[in-house]
């Protein structure tokens, strides 16, 4: 089976273009013709990672690959990385600023949503260094 | 209840109308993009005062059925191009919240 690979750059701190990744992910999910629920789940937990970088990291990089069954997301940035992980996983922890909570994030829910909308998740991160986060989603 | 239905229930003023009036199942309200994403029923109305770009990507990205502007919060520029944009549904009401979600 062939397969389908997408790079993106995500620009830091632009909340005007950012999600333009994911709305191009799903517009791709669409035409291949995958089932709406799967592409809804897909799209929003890539939005979740990317809106992470751009507000988290300075932005950062989305690698995508869809194969027949699958999807392969890696969200990859070289930002202040994750000192504690478990703690940035659990509902509702948010380092947030004002000025990002007046933009509706904040939440603390991204990182759980991520894990609850796909089926594969993982997280590594160095501080100093940056952070990847992978996911995927089965067809 | 259809989103044109809906339209007259709220006295809304349509700021955007894709070409479809699709049935709407249920509603969501809330500020907070993540509690949106992560509660959100597809194809759902979606009560907020957000009113900036981020809500067009949600809405496109989380499937919303229609986002209802409340208290006659207005779009800002960037959410009003967005939306005709990505051929979202949006609709302004003056009525608080919790006042237009019982109406559904
Ligand atoms: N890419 C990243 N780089 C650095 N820190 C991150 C990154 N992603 C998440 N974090 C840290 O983990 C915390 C929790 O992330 P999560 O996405 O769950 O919530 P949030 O982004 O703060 O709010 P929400 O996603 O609900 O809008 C963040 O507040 C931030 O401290
Ligand atoms: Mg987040």
């Amino acid at each position: 089976m062939s397969s389908l690979h997408l790079e993106f750059d995500v620009a830091g701190n632009n909340f005007v273009s950012a999600g333009s990744a994911s709305n191009e992910v799903k517009l791709t999910l669409k035409k291949l013709g995958v089932e709406p629920a799967i592409i809804r789940k897909v799209a929003v937990a890539m939005y979740e990672g990317e809106i992470n970088m751009v507000i988290h990291a300075g932005g950062g990089k989305a690698i995508v690959d869809i194969f027949g069954d699958k999807i392969d997301i890696e969200l990859k940035d070289s930002g202040p990385g994750i000192a504690d992980i478990s703690l940035a996983m659990k509902e509702g922890y948010s380092t947030a600023t004002d000025t990002i909570r007046e933009q509706g994030f904040g939440a603390g829910m991204g990182l759980p949503n991520m894990k609850r909308y796909t089926d594969e998740f993982e997280i590594e991160s160095t501080v100093g260094v940056g952070t990847t986060v992978r996911l995927a989603v089965y067809f | 209840m259809k989103i044109t239905e809906l339209i007259k229930i709220l006295d809304a003023k349509v700021i955007s109308m894709p070409q479809q009036d699709i049935e709407i199942s249920g509603g969501y309200c809330g500020d907070l993009l993540s509690f949106v994403m992560g509660r959100a029923p597809e194809k759902c109305a979606w009560f907020t005062i957000m009113n900036n770009a981020n809500v067009a990507a949600v809405a496109a990205l989380a499937d919303i059925g229609v986002v209802v502007l409340c208290e006659n919060v207005q779009p800002d520029g960037h959410l009003l191009k967005a939306v005709k944009n990505k051929e979202i549904a949006l609709i302004v009401t003056a009525l608080p919240i919790f006042e237009a979600a019982r109406k559904i």
